[in-house]
């Protein structure tokens, strides 16, 4: 099926979603990848954090835009950064496993609907989806050119200083295509996909390892 | 003094983020024949190729990830290596400001971005070899943190896999790491697999063989069979492009057997994406030619 959804996103449009399904996204979407992760969380999730009140600027416009919005997996490819005239040429997605030790933190933080990455998430991220509610989409790995192209504006970006990869851009879309790949049900494609190809492996292999 | 070659290394980087090699893009196609149509596996190659035909008329990087740089220098010995290096890092700087290339060299200590792609000694990574001729050939192969971080080493034996000291071993490693990257390593991918070496040669030929014709064999006939198994029992584990489930997961495996210690039986497998991008100039005189 495909769904055109629209930022902020409602729970119960979240609620529609299932795995399989296209979405067709427009609205905004902030970058954020290893760097902005586990900044988040040590400022603003553990108690010890005590953010700077620069910092603590930062975290509200952040939620001002990722309030009921999503949050995508990328470091693009940007021209003009030197003058400040931001040009995203490409903009695919990064593997998102690498952020499971802080993905449920960080949704719960900006109360996130949306996770945007490839390759999937794990079962921490899998039940914040379900009490959220919330989903993770998948983009298609490398599609770098066909995505950037969906961006239409860049409305900002956060911390720069870490490098144009790590930084935390403030993208506006316009039909972005995404497949949902976990929902607010517990299903994961790539738990299924994992399960059934490790039957396949035993069988080609002749272990149960 | 030879002729300054900075712009056409720059070329090179271009090219080869840009501009997907045909035969690899051939497999891409047949893989896409070969899924369902309207399955997730036939969007995500439809997608991918649609994105290789954009990459490449508009000149912008096929992947945001433009990786590590890895140039293999094949050079006269009329030629100063000092000079080349120099040049090379002058091209993957003006490269990284063309934005052919992303800014990628981090400083793991302070998290530092160099913003030119030149690291320390290693970054860019250049490999070089003298040889008797008067052809300078600078191969470069830009290969994704993506599937840099699924690639991996076994040391046989290996108890859990069961995997012993032979080819039968080698082919259940091999799978094995296939199954572990799943559709992180950007599906449908290839696999370079190394027998033998030490830890360091080992992961290096893995990469290497990604400099080999796509459509050649291992001279070796034993390995030959098994690289075409590898790639079909891989296929079998139904993980797919993206691991969105389908038929392509691998496109083509390539093993080279190199010598390794009594002590030591290391297959090390490197997994390249779809998007395998790699180049080669070779410049005679003042003549420079891409392929």
């Amino acid at each position: 099926m495909q769904i055109e959804l629209h930022t902020p996103i409602a729970d119960e449009d979240v609620l529609r979603l299932h795995v399989g399904d296209t979405v067709i996204l427009t609205g905004i979407i902030v970058t954020g990848r290893d760097a902005a992760h586990q900044w988040l969380y040590k400022k603003f999730c553990d108690p010890a954090g005590d953010p700077s009140s620069e910092e603590k600027v930062i975290s509200e416009e952040l939620k001002s835009y990722l309030h009921r919005g999503v949050i995508y997996h990328c470091g693009p490819v940007v021209s003009g950064v030197d003058t400040r005239q931001y040009r995203i040429l490409a903009a695919g997605p990064t593997t998102s496993i690498r952020e499971e030790l802080y993905q449920a933190d960080i949704m719960r933080l900006f109360n996130i609907k949306g996770v945007i990455g490839k390759g999937g998430m794990g079962q921490n991220t899998l039940e914040y989806c379900q009490k959220s509610p919330a989903v993770y989409f998948h983009a298609v790995g490398g599609a770098a050119v066909l995505i950037a192209r969906s961006v239409k504006e860049v409305l900002g970006v956060y911390k720069l200083e870490w490098g144009v990869p790590e930084a935390m851009w403030v993208f506006r879309v316009e039909q972005l295509p995404v497949i949902v790949t976990m929902d607010a049900f517990g299903t994961s494609l790539h738990e299924q996909i994992r399960a059934a190809s490790k039957k396949a492996l035993d069988h080609l292999i002749g272990t149960n390892v | 003094m030879n002729k300054d070659l900075t712009r056409e290394i720059c070329e090179l980087i271009r090219i080869t983020s840009t501009d997907l090699p045909e035969p690899v893009e051939k497999r891409l196609r047949s893989a896409l024949a070969r899924e369902v149509p309207g399955s997730a596996a036939h969007e995500a190659l439809r997608t991918i190729l649609e994105n290789v035909d954009l990459a490449r008329r508009n000149s912008i990087p096929v992947c945001q990830d433009t990786g590590v740089p890895v140039f293999y220098v094949r050079f006269p010995f009329t030629m100063n290596m000092v000079d080349i290096e120099r040049q090379i890092r002058d091209a993957v700087a003006l490269a990284t400001r063309e934005s052919y290339l992303r800014p990628n060299a981090v400083d793991p200590l302070t998290g530092t971005n160099s913003g030119n792609n030149l690291g320390d000694d290693h970054f860019p990574s250049i490999h070089y070899k003298q040889v008797e001729s008067d052809e300078l050939t600078i191969d470069l192969i830009l290969k994704g943190g993506g599937c840099e971080n699924v690639g991996v080493q076994y040391t046989l034996p290996d108890e859990r896999l069961k995997a012993g000291r032979d080819l039968e071993g080698v082919r259940k490693a091999a799978l094995d790491a296939v199954f572990q990257a799943q559709g992180q390593g950007c599906a449908p991918g290839f696999l370079g697999v190394t027998i033998g070496g030490d830890r360091e040669t080992s992961y290096a030929v893995s990469k290497e063989v990604f400099l080999r014709d796509l459509n050649d064999q291992s001279p070796d006939i034993n390995l030959s069979i098994l690289e075409e198994q590898i790639t079909s029992e891989a296929n079998m584990l139904g993980i797919g492009p993206m691991g969105f489930g389908g038929k392509s997961t691998i496109l083509e495996t390539k093993i080279k057997a190199i010598h390794r210690l009594p002590a030591c039986y290391f297959v090390t497998i490197s997994y390249m994406c779809w998007a395998y991008r790699r180049r080669r100039m070779t410049v005679v005189g003042d003549i420079v030619h891409y392929e």
